[in-house]
């Protein structure tokens, strides 16, 4: 269980975020939303130990993430950046191999090489595993990279703006698999999202950020509404019903 | 698969490594041939033992090692046109040469080799310190930098040699050379050996910590620790080459490039590929160096920065732009 307490974090003077506390409930999927600048990278930055907060600490079971051993905590969280764009000539099963590092520090075992042929399968990247990265889409590359996560086999996958650069399908496909994660495999998923309707379809709960505090925090169905949304972004904004899912009408508002 | 890409297979990289050794151990001023070897005690199987072979051993390892060192570099700055020669790590290198000979009198081979590895880790250290602070990461961008620093540290080098009297004293180490190796003057390239199997070891790492801090941090590694290790790997490599051969240009640059075209960045699976690919090309170079102008020779600076820079040229304008 991850637990976020009274965590404030400053660049220069400047606080980027400010007093946020906030529980992860495992299993589900999160999601951290807001305008830009609000501190959502930040936060999933500290959750996941790659920064270092001024005041207040992150709980991994209880124990604060910071005297966590490095492989240990690799075992347990994942974080995938949006700066994992790379000219690095590396296959997609080299790629997913690394997932195995933790475990393997890359000698890898037969048992890790059937994990990483599941990953692969999971993620449908069978046919073209041996192509290198930089031959890839977007949508494949991100898949890939999934995949890597999914080899790494942690109960915590952090994921920062995993549709940055992605086309609607390709998007709906990334959400989808996050979807079947947390579903079929029991993983928590922490994600920064600048869509607010990806966040209103996909995700089961919605942490709200502005100016770096926790402005909502709760279901999505509390969050996805146009009295919350004023609060959040300043904007009115009508939220319509279809086919079961809220959508948030922003564009002419 | 085309010729290159076949070319790249280790049976043959390794069959034309050590054909090439054996014409460069019979290549000569004085002819020897293999049956002269036969008589342990005649003039030839002694010079063979004083020069032939050393110079042999002298080229395999400092092709080796510099091809290495220029991988472990581009792996970890990410970025495939940093190199010893393009980061300031050999300039520094001298300098520290240089800096040892002006405080000690005579100095020792030891004091020179302490004072040359600090610089070179120091400048090295510095050119990634550099390299941390600049917003602006164009791919040509930063090897310019490393070019235009190494240019500064040499020209300190030259200042000082020049005020100090040593500048006949310092040029000896301004080109690369093999016709000056033999016994007893090649022996610090040995610590190159522990160096390329440390490098093998850590291979995997370096891959990890060539994606990213964040990156290799996600994965539980150690990033800082596995740079600062590769620096210190480059930096030894750069000494005792700069030291006993002298500088050789490009080597580290378009190697590994070359590898990494075919290969990919894996490297765990390009270093050996990467090492028998500088030492084949070394030895080209070395033996072209030596037939051209026979019974004179060219210093193998020259053949490597011709056909270094040449190849390199090549692979800028026909490669895709991924680097």
């Amino acid at each position: 269980m991850i637990q976020v307490k009274e965590i404030t974090k400053y660049f220069g003077k400047k606080p980027v975020v400010q007093d946020v506390s906030i529980d992860i409930v495992p299993q589900k999927i999160t999601s951290f939303i807001g305008p830009n600048g609000a501190g959502k990278s930040t936060l999933l930055s500290m959750v996941s130990r790659l920064m270092n907060a001024d005041t207040g600490e992150v709980l991994l079971d209880k124990s604060d993430v910071r005297r966590w051993k490095s492989e240990e905590f690799a075992k347990r969280v994942s974080i995938l950046k949006q700066s994992n764009f790379m000219n690095v000539r590396l296959t997609i099963r080299e790629l997913v191999g690394f997932g195995r590092f933790p475990y393997s520090k890359g000698h890898l075992k037969p048992e890790d090489e059937v994990k990483i042929d599941e990953a692969i399968e999971y993620m449908n990247l069978e046919d073209i595993q041996h192509n290198y990265l930089d031959e890839l889409s977007g949508g494949q590359r991100q898949r890939a990279f999934i995949a890597m996560v999914i080899a790494q086999d942690t109960e915590y996958i952090l994921l920062d703006e995993p549709l940055n650069n992605l086309d609607m399908k390709h998007s709906v496909q990334i959400m989808k698999i996050l979807r079947k994660l947390v579903d079929e495999l029991g993983k928590t998923v922490i994600i920064v999202l600048h869509d607010i309707n990806f966040a209103s379809v996909y995700s089961d709960y919605i942490v709200a950020l502005k100016n770096g505090r926790v402005v909502k925090n709760g279901p999505t169905q509390d969050i996805i509404n146009s009295i919350a949304l004023k609060e959040i972004y300043d904007m009115d904004i009508p939220v319509q019903e279809q086919n079961g899912c809220r959508i948030c009408v922003y564009f002419n508002s | 698969m085309n010729l290159p890409g076949i070319v790249m297979k280790i049976r043959y990289l390794l069959t034309a490594t050590i054909v090439l050794s054996i014409v460069s151990l019979f290549i000569g001023v004085i002819n020897i041939k293999p049956s002269d070897l036969l008589d342990f005690q005649s003039e030839e199987t002694r010079l063979f033992f004083i020069s032939r072979i050393p110079r042999l051993v002298a080229i395999l390892l400092a092709g080796a090692g510099m091809s290495i060192a220029g991988l472990i570099m581009q792996s970890l700055s990410r970025n495939k046109f940093v190199s010893p020669t393009t980061a300031g790590t050999l300039d520094a290198t001298r300098l520290g040469v240089l800096i040892s000979m002006m405080i000690f009198a005579n100095a020792t081979y030891l004091q020179k080799i302490s004072f040359a590895f600090i610089f070179a880790l120091i400048g090295t250290l510095l050119f990634m310190q550099i390299l941390n602070r600049i917003k602006f990461k164009d791919a040509i961008f930063i090897p310019l930098i490393g070019l235009m620093f190494g240019n500064i540290l040499s020209s300190i080098t030259t200042f000082f040699a020049y005020k100090a009297n040593i500048i006949q004293n310092m040029s000896a180490w301004l080109q690369g050379n093999f016709a000056l190796i033999m016994k007893g003057r090649y022996e610090l390239l040995y610590i190159s050996v522990p160096v390329l199997i440390i490098a093998y070891i850590y291979a995997n790492r370096f891959t990890v910590a060539g994606m990213g801090e964040d990156f290799a941090k996600n994965l539980g590694l150690s990033y800082k620790f596995v740079v600062n290790l590769g620096l210190v790997l480059v930096a030894l490599i750069s000494t005792t080459v700069v030291l006993t051969v002298g500088v050789i240009p490009f080597l580290g640059l378009i190697i590994p490039n070359m590898v990494s075209l075919f290969k990919g960045d894996n490297l765990a699976k390009t270093l050996p590929h990467t090492a028998l690919l500088g030492m084949a090309f070394l030895l080209v170079c070395d033996i072209l160096g030596r037939v051209i102008i026979f019974p004179y020779e060219i210093p193998i600076s020259m053949t490597v920065g011709v056909i270094g820079s040449a190849i390199f040229l090549i692979m800028l304008f026909r490669g895709k732009a991924y680097a």
